[in-house]
């Protein structure tokens, strides 16, 4: 039997302002606990909210990115909920007009992203297994109270766990480029629930779905979502039914356990949010937003591609790192040569960034110097393997490559007569290789290559040692 | 000179002996404390004073220069947060709540230079026609003590007829400036939804929810509005006014077009309150109205609507006392017990009442039947006024569709008291402006009138109750009183 995995994200995404989504608290994560507090945010009798307007244009940004619909009026409404990490007892929310509206994103149809606040941070401690239940005390930091958040909300359109993770990761980049949020897993400023379910392959109709909440890395989302088909597939395998749950993953031992079952599925009573005004955005203002976003990481993909003929793997790997297709795009425009371009910087230069851990354009090895060494290379002065030597050397030196190329005396062996005293000694040495080769044995020619570049010390350039070998070996 | 009585003393006239000099801004509030002191022990009117904070700022302002309305006292009703100074919504569940902020109609009454004598008594949370649903005891009506003032602002339109202040605020969700305006013989006035700031406003039904002014007359009210109304960035709901208050002049009523929604009054009134509104009715022709009479199809529904919306929403507002974060908490075992608990004692029966009603009018299955269709019933309400001002000026309506009643006479008959706000719910619901002016006594004691306009028509509204005040001359001070009993 083969089964199909339907695979659908909600996605809360913290927005970057200044202020709280309805307060003028700072939205400032890692300060002291309950430093960003007011009368507001800790719903004191008779305190109003006021919707933050920059975050409105964050979260519009997020929908225009995405292909949403922008309706021209949205509402607010209020979430009822009891508990400790909720002063009101309700979330401002949007229930059934949300500010972004339908949307298309890599294929994946998009629900609907709506604004809301985030909940203050608890933590229970002294018993319970980290719940509020049984536990000694529940300690509540109230910073986080009234973030402004974004929920995106995906149709089920993914089919699986690495399908899923590669929408992540486009739709976290895309996020990061609009300005709107850091999207950062660690700090909690992007968290994401998936829905799965199991179906057999070619049913039109959904199965049983389970919910997998708040998983930290894209990586435990692909497996956990895989972990939770395989769990699911094997239930219907043995004629089991799946029931409706919330489920936590739990990377360490790749296994799955219940939160909570439908049956305790909680009635937020949703209606209208009385202290708040709809949100009705002007078309100018739309337009004016749209026209100020950045270059969005699907687009450059495609202009990588088409502008300077990198492979698919390679344009998508430069567009999710904005500052790295940057730096290739003013390095690929110096040298004159993309594809060599290309491969410094997916190879030696991200290396270096990797160990240094500084940004692209923060690096010694600026664009310009780089490019030069690519001239070298190009112009035959500098061996490719001589070149990764130089570029080592021009991280903590700051001359130019023709002079530490000289300086490290990895000038290229090019005049015939030098280079041909070096082919004869090789030759001299080898009888038995320079027979095999006169038999037939052509391909011996990467061996003599190779001995020849040694000894070298590398300097030699190789399309005049292979002419040169040709030419003494007599072709 | 002799002491200076308070008794039938209005806000305009307080200010012109400051500013004659005959009394100086420290006198006339020790004679109101000393007012408060003499009577308030039987009437209730005050939840609390802070005679030294009230002084303070009376001796700033004599020594600092004053002009205009500065150094008039005010009482303020108990559900508008004063920074440090308690308060409690008439609740036990806010007790011993010192707010970090003031509202914004405390700060616009500081700024203009108005002086706090207290907290006003109130029903709990606003939710009540008797202000006998106070946790800290009711208010009596000054008229006579066995009678109840109307609520929910029944300490705010007490303290002002009995002369314990010249004016004072309240809110109106249902009825609550107007009702007690009307049982206590004083003016009150509910403004445009989003004329006056909610913010630091203890909530109730945030749609619903406006604060007015008190007064002896039509003149201080409209003072008061201009204290009041105006446009606060921290409450999105708020616009202000569109015009400036006009102090009301009008002698008639000349060239107004006024109607009567006579289906309304239906729903049944008694004998001496519709006697009274047919002679006040006459009196406006004979002051030169048109009045017609018309229809309001809808606002017959407007008490149903009215009684799912106003819980629902206060089921949400006041889900965040739990004894959490401040006010009362009673210790327990575990949280969730102290959460229990703390609500048991905090909050009385009728608030209990209306978070059940609200929260199961909310609730998944129940919502489009209850909450949905009391909104659409709202719409339709609304619409039957647009439709009524498109032909006239304003509307005329009995404030209450009796006089005060004796405590305890509606107390445990939850519908009977909910029926007292017919005539003034409808208004809540539309959002509209409503004056109540006293227009004679029934049987002794005050019967309301009730001028309805279209939104942001105060001016008008204030125009119509002035010349009508003049004509009907009421004396708003309770004869007890001037006998010298209260």
């Amino acid at each position: 039997m083969s089964w199909e995995a339907v695979i659908g994200l909600e996605i809360h995404v913290q927005l970057r302002t200044e202020t709280k989504m309805f307060c003028r608290c700072p939205n400032r994560y890692g300060d002291p606990p309950n430093t960003n507090v007011c009368a507001v945010c800790l719903a004191h009798p008779g305190m109003l909210p006021v919707a933050n307007r920059v975050a409105v244009d964050q979260a519009l940004r997020v929908g225009l990115a995405l292909g949403c619909r922008i309706p021209a009026r949205s509402k607010w409404d209020r979430k009822n909920y009891f508990y400790p990490d909720s002063p009101k007892a309700y979330q401002i929310s949007q229930y059934d007009e949300p500010l972004c509206a339908e949307g298309s994103f890599t294929g994946v149809r998009i629900t609907r992203a709506h604004l809301e606040e985030d909940a203050a941070k608890t933590i229970h401690i002294g018993g319970g297994d980290g719940r509020i239940a049984g536990s000694g005390a529940s300690i509540v930091d109230f910073n986080r109270c009234g973030t402004p958040l974004l929920e995106i909300v995906t149709e089920p359109d993914l089919r699986g766990g690495a399908e899923a993770r590669r929408f992540l990761t486009l739709l976290r980049a895309t996020i990061v480029a609009t300005g709107a949020s850091d999207c950062d897993l660690e700090k909690g400023s992007l968290r994401v629930d998936a829905n799965v379910s199991v179906r057999r392959s070619g049913d039109e109709e959904l199965g049983v779905k389970c919910e997998l909440k708040n998983m930290n890395s894209f990586r435990f989302i692909e497996r956990g979502i895989a972990a939770e088909i395989r769990r699911q597939a094997a239930l219907l395998e043995a004629g089991e039914p799946v029931l409706q749950a919330t489920l936590h993953y739990d990377p360490a031992s790749d296994s799955l356990s219940v939160l909570r079952t439908k049956e305790e599925a909680d009635d937020y009573r949703y209606f209208a949010e009385p202290d708040l005004v709809p949100v009705e955005p002007s078309p100018a203002h739309l337009e004016a937003l749209a026209a100020a976003l950045p270059e969005l990481p699907l687009v450059r993909m495609d202009r990588l591609r088409a502008a300077h003929g990198l492979p698919d793997a390679t344009a998508e790997s430069l567009a999710l790192t904005p500052g790295l297709a940057d730096y290739f795009e003013e390095l690929a425009a110096l040298a004159g040569d993309a594809r060599a371009a290309a491969n410094w910087v997916m190879g030696e230069f991200s290396a270096h960034l990797n160990a240094s851990g500084s940004d692209p354009h923060a690096s010694t090895v600026t664009p310009a110097r780089l490019a030069g060494l690519i001239a070298l290379v190009a112009e035959g002065a500098v061996s490719s393997t001589g070149a990764k030597q130089v570029f080592a050397a021009m991280i903590d030196d700051p001359a130019d490559a023709a002079a530490l190329t000289e300086r490290l005396g990895l000038g290229q062996v090019g005049d015939t007569d030098a280079l041909g005293a070096i082919v004869d000694e090789v030759l001299a040495a080898s009888p038995a290789e320079v027979a095999a080769y006169r038999g037939g044995k052509v391909q011996l020619i990467g061996f003599f290559t190779g001995q020849v570049m040694k000894a070298s010390g590398g300097r030699a350039d190789p399309k005049a040692v292979q002419s040169l070998l040709r030419e003494r070996l007599g072709g | 000179m002799a002491a200076l009585s308070t008794i039938g003393l209005t806000a305009e006239g307080a200010a012109m002996l400051l500013d004659a000099r005959a009394v100086s801004c420290v006198e006339l509030a020790e004679a109101y404390l000393r007012r408060i002191d003499a009577v308030d022990g039987d009437l209730h009117a005050f939840l609390r004073t802070h005679p030294e904070e009230t002084l303070a700022r009376a001796r700033a302002l004599d020594e600092g220069g004053r002009s205009g309305i500065e150094g008039v006292p005010i009482g303020l009703k108990d559900l508008f947060s004063t920074r440090g100074i308690e308060t409690t919504a008439g609740s036990r569940i806010l007790e011993g709540f010192r707010p970090i902020i003031d509202a914004d109609v405390v700060e616009a009454c500081a700024d203009a230079g108005l002086i706090s004598l207290g907290k006003l008594n109130m029903d709990e949370f606003a939710m009540g026609s008797s202000t006998e649903h106070s946790a800290y005891g009711p208010t009596r009506n000054p008229w006579n003590q066995a009678l109840v003032p109307g609520g929910s602002s029944g300490g705010s339109a007490a303290a002002v007829a009995a002369g314990l202040a010249p004016w004072s605020l309240g809110t109106d969700t249902g009825g609550s400036i107007r009702q007690p305006a009307a049982f206590c013989g004083i003016v009150g006035l509910k403004p445009t939804y989003g004329a006056v700031s909610r913010y630091g406003v203890v909530a109730f039904a945030s749609s619903l929810d406006q604060v007015g002014p008190f007064a002896l007359n039509v003149r201080d009210v409209a003072l008061l509005l201009s204290i009041i109304a105006r446009n606060d960035p921290r409450d999105s709901t708020n616009v202000g006014l569109p015009a400036p208050v006009e102090l009301p002049e009008a002698e008639d009523l000349k060239g107004l077009r006024l109607a009567v929604p006579r289906d309304q009054l239906d729903a049944g009134v008694d004998a001496g309150v519709a006697a009274l509104f047919e002679a006040t009715v006459e009196r406006c022709r004979a002051l030169g109205a048109e009045v017609s009479e018309t229809t309001l199809p809808h606002a017959g529904h407007g008490l149903a609507a009215y009684y799912l919306i106003a819980p629902s929403e206060a089921s949400a507002n006041l889900a965040r006392y739990d004894g959490a974060r401040y006010g009362l908490r009673v210790d327990a075992p575990d949280v969730h017990a102290m959460y229990s608990e703390t609500r048991r004692a905090g909050f009385g029966a009728e608030v209990k009442r209306r978070i059940m009603i609200g929260t199961y009018a909310l609730s998944a299955g129940y919502f489009d039947a209850y909450y949905g269709q009391a909104q659409r019933v709202r719409t339709l309400i609304r619409r039957d006024f647009a439709k009524a001002f498109e032909q006239y000026d304003a509307l005329l309506l009995p404030t209450a569709p009796s006089v005060a009643f004796p405590f305890g006479a509606k107390l445990y008959d939850p519908l009977a008291m909910y029926a007292n706000d017919v005539f003034t719910l409808p208004v809540n619901l539309a959002g509209l402006p409503g004056l109540s002016i006293p227009c004679g006594l029934a049987d002794g004691l005050p019967v309301g009138f009730q001028i309805i306009g279209p939104a942001f028509s105060e001016n008008r509204l204030l125009a119509i109750g002035h010349a009508l005040e003049r004509a009907i001359e009421f004396d708003p001070v309770p004869p007890r009183i001037l006998e010298g009993r209260g």
